[in-house]
């Protein structure tokens, strides 16, 4: 009788389990996604290259949007930057700029994405915290002073109040002589994730809609280099959610948008070139990869299958990059320097269109000048150092990697029918779905890492004493009185009845159906602040109370 | 450290059930942190209960005395805790509650976490803090290890 030899593969298989020390089983990525010690042909069984990767710059996409990819541009470098007063920041941005940064990336402070003026007293010790305090159109003035809209783009990272931030852009333009066609950006205002993980919301999701939608439906109309929202699977990511997770969520608001902006008029193809999303670099490298080109496959199929759309454009997947806020320490500091570059090196390896790296300090404060300009080297040399922009999606056809990518699809595809079967994302919202799934990701995560079953460097291994203090950007209480000040003046200055009567205009135009850019322009120009926008907003539309759940 | 987590549930049976009110003060939504502790507070016997996002210092100290809490544990990120914190202090005095124990969390900077525990906040947990750490302080009726 024929003895079957062994395959290379058992034999391989016998000699790694039979050594003296036990291989180490059950490991995971960082989001719990079981991992083989070794992929093979056999993972890859039935894998069809044209089916799942194709050619770059081709449907799917998930080799990259583009036919040339880096060699052709670079990824956008953008740091996002904030804080102060306007004067401040506009230093950092002409700094930034002339150290070779082609894009801005506005942070704004807390009352300012809550929606409220500086002056309010909820704003007390908040004013320029955590980015710039912006009240008026006079605030956002002298933020781009001396910086010419048309040479650069602009990204927001503003939310609820998204709209009106937008039309204060607008008109910041027409005072240099710009028409909106002319300036290109990106506007955050992805409202949905709000509610899911930065808890951010102000008004209830339908209204909200209707003025994500407004943005979307002007920006398709009026500008055609400004992308209306950036679909933030970020925020999902930092509030404790796994990468499937992160991915899945994160399409299904695009699809929510998608089918809100169909439901309003827009042909499909209209706006969907204009939608870009923003993801988070987590510190695990193959999934962050994995998930990158699963998000590419799974928007093309989505838009072309689902949707109908027809314009290449509608099918791509363009998005920014952030290294992830949460891994970094406290605990030796200088560490996340590394751990930032590993996770810049993900985003590129995955095809990032442009990219953000955090400073080392941020886990502490708002980044020093210093780490700032650390972060920025950091992408430089990975542009121009390593090697890594030569060839396109360098890691196609690894078998653990091509592997990872479908199981990534595959789990976020078992979301989206979760999500379905629940109603969609807003009952989903409304009902504490996602909420429940990232706090449970969240704990999950904390309980490994307090059994040692995951390890970071310097918080529960390789420890050290506290060792020297790092030194922080502080922010004075001077800060918020002279921004008090200059609202205060505004207000005395500027023509009351006017602002009123711009006010009573966007509350009637808000009971209304009609689009609220227009109106929001005219309160903008006659100075109206934007916590009196908000207050009239408000008054129309309520204000959105979430479930209490931990 | 996770050395000591086979200790976690065991408080004597004596021990003295705490009570902790958790809040996010200020105008930040990360509520990741705070969810986090809460929950495994309430799993190591704490009697928890969390107000939610954008609390004032007044809603927390109305809310601490209503609830007849052991201790307030608050947690920002938006770089207010120097005004909101010292408010949370100070209204407590008002209220004759300065037995309620002020703890806290989040991305506060060493020096200010110094200053504010002159003011009379027992702790600071900063990022990277274990959760045992959390529950071994307040088991301990709130003493700073």
């Amino acid at each position: 009788m024929a003895v079957r030899r062994k395959t290379a593969h058992e034999e391989w298989a016998a000699r790694y389990g039979g050594g003296k020390r036990p291989p180490k089983e059950g490991a995971t990525t960082i989001s719990g996604v079981p991992l083989q010690p070794l992929y093979t042909p056999q993972d890859l069984a039935g894998w069809s290259y044209d089916e799942k990767l194709g050619y770059p710059g081709e449907f799917p996409y998930t080799r990259g949007v583009y036919p040339s990819m880096y060699r052709g541009q670079l990824w956008t470098i953008r740091q996002f930057a904030g804080y102060g007063t306007a004067e401040e920041t506009n230093r950092r941005y002409k700094f930034l700029l002339s150290q070779g940064q082609a894009g801005l990336s506005v942070a704004f402070d807390m009352p300012t994405l809550m929606g409220y003026d500086s002056d309010d007293p909820i704003s007390a010790g908040e004013v320029g915290h955590c980015g710039v305090a912006i009240d008026s159109l006079e605030d956002m003035e002298t933020l781009f002073d001396g910086i010419r809209l048309d040479q650069i783009t602009t990204s927001m990272t503003i939310n609820s109040p998204a709209a009106i931030l937008y039309a204060m852009y607008i008109a910041v333009g027409e005072k240099e002589g710009l028409s909106p066609a002319q300036l290109g950006g990106t506007l955050q205002n992805d409202i949905l994730k709000e509610y899911i993980a930065q808890k951010e919301y102000i008004f209830p999701p339908e209204p909200s809609m209707r003025l994500v939608v407004d943005t979307i439906v002007f920006a398709a109309r009026n500008m055609p280099r400004w992308n209306a929202v950036s679909i933030s699977g970020y925020h999902i990511r930092e509030a404790g959610s796994t990468a499937v997770q992160e991915l899945a969520f994160t399409l299904a608001d695009g699809m929510a948008y998608v089918e809100a902006s169909i439901e309003a008029g827009l042909p499909v193809d209209e706006f969907a070139p204009r939608l870009s999303f923003f993801f988070d670099s987590h510190i695990d490298f193959f999934e962050e990869i994995a998930k990158f080109r699963a998000a590419r496959r799974l928007w093309a199929r989505i838009m072309r299958d689902k949707y109908g759309a027809r314009d290449p454009k509608s099918w791509m997947l363009r998005f920014h990059t952030q290294t992830a806020g949460v891994s970094l320490t406290r605990q030796q500091v200088e560490n996340n320097i590394s751990r930032t570059a590993y996770e810049a090196m993900a985003a590129v390896l995955g095809g990032t269109n442009s990219l953000h790296t955090n400073s080392m300090d941020e886990v502490l404060a708002l980044p020093t000048e210093r780490a700032a300009q650390i972060a920025l080297r950091t992408q430089q040399v990975l542009a121009h150092e390593t090697g890594v922009t030569n060839t396109i999606d360098p890691l196609a056809g690894s078998y653990f990697l091509e592997q990872l990518t479908d199981e990534m699809e595959r789990g976020a595809q078992q979301y989206f029918d979760r999500i379905d079967q629940q109603g969609g994302v807003l009952r989903c919202i409304e009902s504490g779905f996602f909420q429940r799934e990232i706090a449970d990701a969240a704990f999950e995560f904390e309980r490994k890492l307090e059994a040692n079953e995951r390890i970071i460097v310097g918080v529960n291994a390789y420890k050290e004493g506290e060792g020297a203090p790092v030194p922080t950007l502080k922010i004075g209480p001077e800060t918020e009185r002279g921004q008090v000040a200059r609202l205060a003046a505004l207000k005395a200055r500027r023509d009351n009845t006017s602002a009123r009567n711009r006010l009573e205009d966007l509350k009637r135009a808000a009971r209304g159906r009609d689009n609220l850019m227009p109106p929001l322009l005219n309160c903008v120009k006659a100075y109206v602040t934007e916590g009196e926008i908000m207050a009239a907003l408000k008054e129309v539309f309520g204000v959105y109370r979430e479930p209490i759940l931990f | 450290m996770p050395a000591q987590a086979s200790t976690r549930k065991q408080a004597p049976e004596t021990a003295k059930r705490w009570r902790v009110l958790t809040a996010k003060v200020g105008l930040d939504g990360h509520d990741r942190g705070v969810k986090v502790v809460s929950r495994a507070l309430r799993d190591a016997g704490v009697e928890v209960i969390y107000a939610g996002l954008r609390q004032t210092p007044e809603m927390v100290v109305e809310a601490a005395i209503q609830e007849d809490v052991d201790a307030i544990g608050v947690s920002l990120h938006s770089g207010a805790h120097m005004t909101l914190i010292p408010r949370i202090l100070e209204l407590l005095k008002e209220r004759n509650a300065s037995d309620i124990v002020v703890f806290g969390g989040g991305i506060i900077p060493q020096d200010d976490a110094d200053a504010l525990k002159k003011m009379g906040v027992v702790e600071i947990f900063g990022p990277g803090t274990s959760l045992q750490a959390i529950i071994d302080f307040v088991n301990h009726g709130f003493k700073a290890a």
